[in-house]
């Protein structure tokens, strides 16, 4: 296989206590930590995985995104992307505006797998894989737990709610990853040094001629309902009381 | 605002993505790999060797060391050390970074002073995680006066025979080399020269020390010398120059060892904070007591007073004219804000925070190796005070 494209999202880290902004308008991102978003770290490590078992020869990184999430992308290089393409918004981007950049993307670049996480953990949307598969008109495999490549095709094992699924999907197609299906490596001091030196290319959205989706709009942001303190009770007699009590059971 | 590790760490203008990049997976590896079993290596008072091949590959123990033995030095400036002796420390266990890194005193007289030759024989097992070399300054006679150091070496043809011993020597039980400070010539530090021993040549012999306060983690020996033959080419930098060797190695010591205090004390503030945030006493947190409130704050206006010294010393370290005086001044700024901190944190944390198994308390118990070993802090008032020539 020629080329593996990979998705790679700046978002705040995991470990970050999130904090809505006080007009509601989104949440804090002044001073507070930003990380690739853990699903797409995962995918790209699997293309890397691929790529080393000699099984594609090129691994392309890509972000859509403010200026800074270069920064993500320099880390790619770091764990070993070949090169790294900035598509830049000041602005957040909806799934669907997304979804139709990445499709540019594709027609450019012509991939033959393209890797994304499920969803980001910012907005966990879950949807730019699902349409950027329709909007290419290939399969798709999400939720991936395990993938496989052979004679154009790639087996597929899914996590799905009832347990695990295996499919299998012809090539060009977009696989989108979970949890469980690799750890990233740990990157090391001399690559990290050495992703400065690779390239990184940088083309603003409006050059995609994509329009923002009129269907999607985030009206406020707000935390979640501050969670009141637990009480400890002695036996299940006390619980079934304390749940009657406040009209539960 | 909160006053967590990162958060009550200053911006730094100098830090660039790269930096950002090497903390980052520092931190994980740190977290993921060592944070989990760091206590428990400390009470069995040993890190597995794997340690030691996993941080290899990382980079850590490569860190500033020319490519050509293993290194990687290639756009690495002072912050990355200092990223790393921040986030070691950061484990609150200072004994697994003390024998972890060792070699960072221990090598660069290698790399900077000594013959290709043994350059190429010595730093790359080091930098592999591999082998293992200590620097023997410190002798059972004392420790501050190095200038008035007593293991002699006396030239027979083309060997050194060399006769003493040294103490206190971090990783000496398990050193494969000694950077040693020997007698050479007359008395005073014009008779000092520095040389490469070899722990398995014929003559040597190393005792562990007893139990210590802290860094229960570091192994610490005293290394006996007995008509030890040592070929004269192991020299370390010219014969009788060792002093200079010496010195410069003290400030590299000494910058690492200041930005380890800085981000100990700095993790004492985090977790006296959060626990000041959880404790109740007298129907309120501890955090709404004046008397607390002001620990907290008498600790962050140390820590910003020791990280705008730091990164002023770091830059002057970077440019390469750094005032030994004030490199010694901010070593000395640097233990009194750990040690202050360490007592206000153990404070707050109150009868919690004595009993084993917490950072504040192992600080707590490493803040004197801090203050003493690396040149204690009269040593460091003293060299002060003499640059100043008043
Ligand atoms: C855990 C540990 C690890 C160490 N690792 C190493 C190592 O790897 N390699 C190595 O070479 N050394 C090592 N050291 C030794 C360390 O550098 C010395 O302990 C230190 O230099 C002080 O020397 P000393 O202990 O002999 O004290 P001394 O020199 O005997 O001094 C005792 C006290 O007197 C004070 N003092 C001395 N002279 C004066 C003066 N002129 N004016 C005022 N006060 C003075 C000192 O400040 C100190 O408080 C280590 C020490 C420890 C505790």
């Amino acid at each position: 296989m020629d080329k593996i494209l990979v998705g790679l999202k700046r978002v705040v880290d995991y470990n970050v206590r999130i904090r809505v902004k006080t007009d509601g308008s989104g949440v804090e991102t002044d001073g507070v930590k930003m990380s690739i978003n853990p699903f797409d770290e995962i995918a790209l490590e699997e293309a890397l995985r691929i790529r080393e078992r000699g099984e594609a020869s090129e691994v392309v990184v890509f972000s859509i995104g403010p200026s800074d999430a270069q920064q993500q992308l320099r880390t790619g290089l770091a764990m070993g992307a070949d090169r790294a393409i900035l598509v830049e918004a000041a602005d957040a981007v909806d799934p669907l505006s997304a979804a139709k950049v990445i499709t540019k993307l594709i027609e450019a670049e012509s991939p033959e797998l393209v890797i994304l996480g499920k969803q980001a953990i910012d907005n966990d949307n879950n949807q730019t894989g699902q349409m950027v598969a329709a909007l290419w008109d290939r399969p798709q495999a999400t939720f991936a737990s395990k993938v496989e490549l052979a004679d154009g095709k790639a087996t597929v094992t899914r996590e799905v709610d009832a347990g695990l699924e295996t499919i299998e999907v012809d090539l060009p197609a977009v696989v989108t990853t979970d949890l469980r299906l690799n750890e990233p490596r740990y990157v090391k001091l001399p690559d990290i040094m050495k992703a400065k030196k690779k390239p990184l290319d940088t083309t603003p959205i409006a050059d995609f001629g994509v329009a923002p989706d009129d269907a999607f709009e985030v009206s406020e942001y707000a935390p979640p309902p501050q969670r009141s303190k637990g009480v400890m009770v002695e036996d299940t007699a006390a619980l079934v009381a304390a749940l009657k009590d406040k009209g539960l059971i | 605002m909160s006053l967590d590790f990162d958060s009550a760490r200053l911006p730094n203008r100098d830090l660039t993505e790269e930096h950002h990049a090497w903390r980052t997976q520092l931190r994980r590896f740190i977290d993921d790999e060592v944070m989990p079993h760091a206590a428990e290596w400390d009470e069995a008072g040993d890190i597995p060797a794997w340690l030691w091949t996993r941080a290899a590959a990382l980079g850590l123990l490569r860190l500033g060391y020319p490519e050509r033995y293993g290194g990687v030095s290639d756009g690495i400036d002072i912050w990355f050390h200092n990223i790393v002796n921040e986030e070691l420390a950061r484990l609150g266990v200072g004994g697994v970074a003390a024998t972890l890194m060792v070699h960072n005193i221990g090598l660069p007289p290698v790399v900077n002073f000594a013959s290709e030759a043994v350059r190429e024989r010595v730093a790359p097992p080091v930098l592999a995680g591999d082998a293992h070399i200590s620097l023997a300054i410190t002798e059972p006679g004392g420790g501050s006066d190095v200038a008035s150091l007593a293991t002699t070496a006396v030239q027979d043809g083309d060997h050194f025979v060399v006769n003493g011993s040294k103490t206190y020597i971090t990783g000496g039980m398990r050193a494969n080399w000694f950077s040693t400070a020997v007698r050479t010539g007359g008395e005073g530090a014009s008779g000092v020269s520095m040389l490469l021993i070899d722990a398995d040549a014929p003559g040597v012999s190393r005792t562990e020390l007893d139990r210590k306060q802290g860094w229960w983690a570091s192994d610490t020996a005293t290394i006996y010398f007995e008509d030890v033959r040592v070929p004269v080419a192991q020299l370390i930098g010219e014969r009788e120059q060792g002093f200079k060797v010496i010195m410069n190695n003290f400030n590299s010591e000494r910058l690492a060892m200041a930005v380890g205090m800085e981000a100990m004390a700095r993790v004492c503030l985090e977790e006296a904070v959060e626990w000041a945030r959880e404790r109740k006493t007298f129907g309120k947190r501890l955090a709404d007591h004046q008397v607390i409130r002001h620990k907290v704050a008498q600790m962050k206006q140390r820590l910003n007073a020791t990280q705008g010294y730091l990164q002023l010393v770091s830059q002057q370290y970077e440019d390469g004219n750094v005032d030994a005086g004030d490199m010694a001044l901010l070593k000395v700024q640097a233990s009194e804000t750990v040690e202050f901190c360490a007592r206000e944190a153990m404070q707050i944390l109150g009868g919690a925070g004595y009993i084993r198994g917490n950072r504040v308390e192992r600080i707590y118990r490493e803040v004197r190796v801090n203050a003493i070993g690396g040149g204690s802090e009269e040593i460091m008032r003293d060299l002060a005070a003499r640059q100043y020539r008043f």
